[in-house]
């Protein structure tokens, strides 16, 4: 093994990013739990909070940005930030698995068990005994206090339309990737633009299919089980959506400014593993969510 | 691992950046050690914190009838004592540990990403802040047992459950951060030739520990996130009005919590690998046997959840299956156990402070795994569950396993950290008023369990007064032996005698070539391994 093969690991100096978003998160949250108890002023807080907490991103990653283009960066810490973005992207496999997780058991054990299927028959005669077990859920245990919806959200109309809109953002992030791998810069730029107004497309589209069902659908957060989950679940999704989108305006602004070559963009990477694992989720929710 | 040749680096270390002048170094450091440092620190106040609560429990409980505090206050106490020991004590004195060896064991640098590391540790002060501080606001404090299970904690939680609830957020993201970060540095910074079956076993439990981690912390996160949602947003994933099931809170939060439970012990185990075989002055026995049986507990622990809650009138097919996959683990940690006694069977033993821990370590964790088989058989769960019993089962695999862990880990590597050896003598004092003081504070709560006293109560009835007599006496005794720790570590950092490189004889691994204290620093040029 020659000496260069393991170059100097870059050991940044003294930050003060991190406790800049403690404090900002700590602010935020504070702000936060404020305006749960509706006191006065909470909403300056939590908006202080939040402004630190965006002053610190956007810092913290204009000193890894130009860190990495004074080549700083050796092949070794490329490879840190690949397994800290895998790990990550992991977590949040976790997270939605937990909201999932509520889903299934609502769908196959506490829901029919309360129509009284199963090893829970008592609960059903003694407690629930008007309670039909059909999914999506319209009718709830207790109707008087979760009114259920007056209708469940089909599949085949705007979810299947979101469903190809996302599909083909993952496709044209991809081109943009090839684009990138040749040098292609025109095409890189007006992919990854195509890709940014699928993104967008597809949150408004979201937000006015959420419209539909608060006004017309009677289907919201309070409207049982069947609303809790639905809006938790394609809610964080849709969040996730909007903060992929925002990492890809800062990709496409950091493209057009002439960063990353064809050998080195693991920042245009990542973006692209977070916009595949969103639009994987989006899949999952699809099939469980809507479809079945 | 004890076989591995080290080369030590070509040249010495002569790196520009020590460490920075002034307050602030700490609160702006990147550096591994320094992070290192504050968990442990952070570690040892909480533990101090969390204990003195555990003394005003034992206080309460030294006689029947109500004597201190109001019902409503000991379960705030109860709550706060389990959230801070948990998320406050163990596992940020395991990562301290993490930050401070596995650098140094792998022959890196520093940790992979460095800023993020300082972000995972400075979050902490901040999330303990906001939930220590329901303890001072107006309302109560939360009072619904660390596992905050619902109803009581949605429709009959106080105010400062919002508090609660994002401190829990807090205390997730630094957890998934660092773990990250040590999955990072294993992967990716290990000395040439240092391959994943030479590692110590230290850095292999945690490489695991840190899996968990990424697995469970954003399960915890959704839990507590529906939680709110409950409380502010009127959904019902909690509540059976509206098609929700309070058990569901259960099934999601113990998913989280039983991996957990191994997060707590995995990196002990660890750290018995490294203490016992230097001990002993021979090589761990069935090293290759450990690695798996520590990845077949990390991978079982996702399955057994369910046998905390076995009253809470699961299907019988499901608590059959989750009893017979609880008495699985038995079999990977056995071998553990073995694999230990092995290594000390016919060793040049000696009994240094750390090895005393690590001895009663085996006696303790096996007596407390014994128990929890007990509590796996669903039948006897139907009279052991919500007992002292489970109180003394999992305090026996907590304080000597975890924490004793912890404590040996510190009075194995403190002459590396701080080039001075502590007194030997005051280690075996504390070490003796702390192993005889934990066993007359946990054992007789098996009998008090057994005979069916309830947990989480500030009050009992009169045939269970001298057992938790005994148990208040011995409390506060461990009490008072944690403080002289305290003065110990104080004492060792200000002054000592003078620790060589390598600071115990039969210690073998990459960190025992570094002085001591070691370079800012640890490897600027990775050393080769054979």
């Amino acid at each position: 093994m020659t000496e260069h093969q393991h170059q100097h690991y870059y050991v940044p100096e003294q930050s003060y990013w991190p406790i800049l978003g403690s404090i900002g998160l700590f602010t935020l949250i504070v702000g936060g739990i404020n305006i749960l108890h509706q006191h006065a002023y909470a909403w300056y807080i939590f908006f202080t909070g939040a402004l630190i907490v965006a002053f610190m991103l956007f810092g913290w990653f204009s000193a890894v940005i130009s860190e990495s283009r004074h080549d700083l960066y050796s092949p070794q810490l490329d490879r840190s930030f690949r397994w800290g973005m895998v790990w990550f992207i992991f977590s949040e496999v976790m997270f939605f698995g937990a909201f999932f997780g509520a889903l299934f058991y609502a769908r196959h054990f506490s829901v029919p068990w309360m129509g009284g299927i199963g090893a829970k028959l008592a609960t059903h005669t003694v407690l629930w005994d008007n309670f039909k077990a059909v999914w999506p859920l319209l009718q709830n245990p207790d109707p008087t206090k979760y009114i259920g919806p007056t209708e469940a959200m089909s599949a085949w109309g705007i979810p299947a339309i979101n469903t190809l809109i996302l599909l083909t953002s993952g496709v044209t992030v991809t081109i943009a990737h090839f684009a990138l791998k040749n040098n292609e810069r025109t095409k890189l730029a007006l992919a990854l633009f195509a890709t940014i107004l699928l993104g967008i497309s597809f949150l408004c589209i979201q937000a006015y299919e959420y419209h539909h069902a608060y006004t017309e659908m009677g289907l919201t957060l309070h409207s049982g089980i069947y609303g809790t989950t639905f809006f938790m679940l394609t809610g964080f999704h849709g969040a996730h959506v909007t903060i992929g989108t925002i990492m890809l305006i800062i990709i496409l602004l950091r493209c057009l400014k002439g960063h990353f070559t064809p050998e080195k963009h693991f920042g245009f990477e990542a973006t692209a593993w977070y916009w595949h694992f969103v639009d994987v989720v989006w899949l999952m929710l699809f099939i469980f969510v809507y479809w079945l | 691992m004890s076989s591995i040749a080290i080369d030590p680096p070509d040249h010495p270390i002569d790196h520009p950046h020590g460490p920075k002048p002034g307050l602030l170094r700490w609160v702006f450091t990147t550096n591994h050690k320094d992070i290192g440092t504050l968990y442990l620190w952070l570690s040892l106040t909480m533990f101090i914190v969390g204990g003195s609560m555990a003394m005003c429990i034992r206080a309460e409980l030294f006689k029947p009838g109500l004597a201190f505090f109001e019902p409503g206050f000991f379960n705030e106490l109860t709550t706060l004592h389990g959230l801070i020991m948990i998320f406050g004590a163990v596992m940020p004195g395991f990562v301290g540990l993490a930050n401070w060896m596995i650098p140094m064991m792998i022959g890196a640098p520093d940790m992979a990403l460095p800023r993020m590391n300082n972000w995972s540790f400075w979050l902490l002060p901040f999330a303990f802040t906001l939930l220590i501080s329901t303890l001072f606001i107006n309302g109560p404090a939360p009072d619904f047992g660390w596992t905050a299970y619902a109803p009581l904690s949605t429709i009959y939680g106080p105010k400062s459950t919002d508090f609660f609830i994002f401190s829990v957020h807090l205390m997730g993201l630094s957890s998934i951060m660092g773990a990250i970060n040590i999955i990072a540095t294993i992967l990716n910074l290990r000395a040439p030739g240092l391959t994943l079956m030479k590692m110590p076993i230290f850095v292999w439990t945690w490489l695991i520990t840190a899996f968990l981690l990424i697995a469970v912390m954003p399960v915890l996160a959704g839990a507590v996130t529906m939680m709110l949602m409950d409380r502010h947003f009127d959904t019902s994933f909690f509540n059976a009005a509206g098609g929700g099931d309070p058990v569901m809170y259960q099934h999601i939060f113990w998913f989280f919590g039983h991996p957990e439970v191994y997060i707590m012990i995995l990196p002990s185990f660890g750290i018995m690998s490294e203490i016992i075989p230097t001990f002993s002055r021979k090589k761990l026995f069935g090293y290759t046997s450990m690695v798996y049986a520590t990845s077949s507990i990390a991978l079982l622990s996702f399955l057994v959840w369910a046998h905390h809650m076995f009253t809470t009138g699961l299907p019988v097919i499901g608590e059959i299956y989750f009893m017979l996959a609880t008495m699985l683990i038995a079999v990977p940690t056995g071998v553990k156990i073995f694999n230990w006694v092995a290594t000390m069977f016919r060793g040049a033993l000696s009994f240094e402070t750390p090895m005393l821990f690590a001895t009663a370590f085996l006696i303790m964790f096996t007596i407390g795994g014994f128990s929890g088989l007990m509590l796996a058989m669903v039948p006897a769960d139907y009279q052991y569950h919500d007992t002292y019993f489970v109180v003394a089962h999992f305090h026996y695999v907590l304080v000597p396993g975890a924490v004793f862990g912890i404590i040996a880990a510190v009075y194995y590597w403190l002459p590396k950290w701080t080039g001075h050896y502590y007194s030997e003598t005051l280690g075996k004092i504390h070490f003796w008023l702390s192993a005889v003081s934990i066993n007359v504070l946990f054992f007789p709560m098996h009998f008090l369990g057994l005979a069916g006293m309830p947990r989480r109560i500030p009050d009992y009835a009169l045939e269970f007064a001298d057992f938790n007599k005994i148990a208040s006496v011995g409390g506060f005794v461990f009490g008072c032996a944690q403080i002289l720790f305290l003065l110990i570590v104080i004492r060792t950092i200000r002054g000592g005698p003078k620790a060589p490189a390598a600071v115990w004889e039969g210690a073998h691994g990459l960190e025992w070539t570094l002085p001591s204290p070691p370079p800012y620093h640890s490897f600027t040029t990775p050393p080769k391994v054979y």
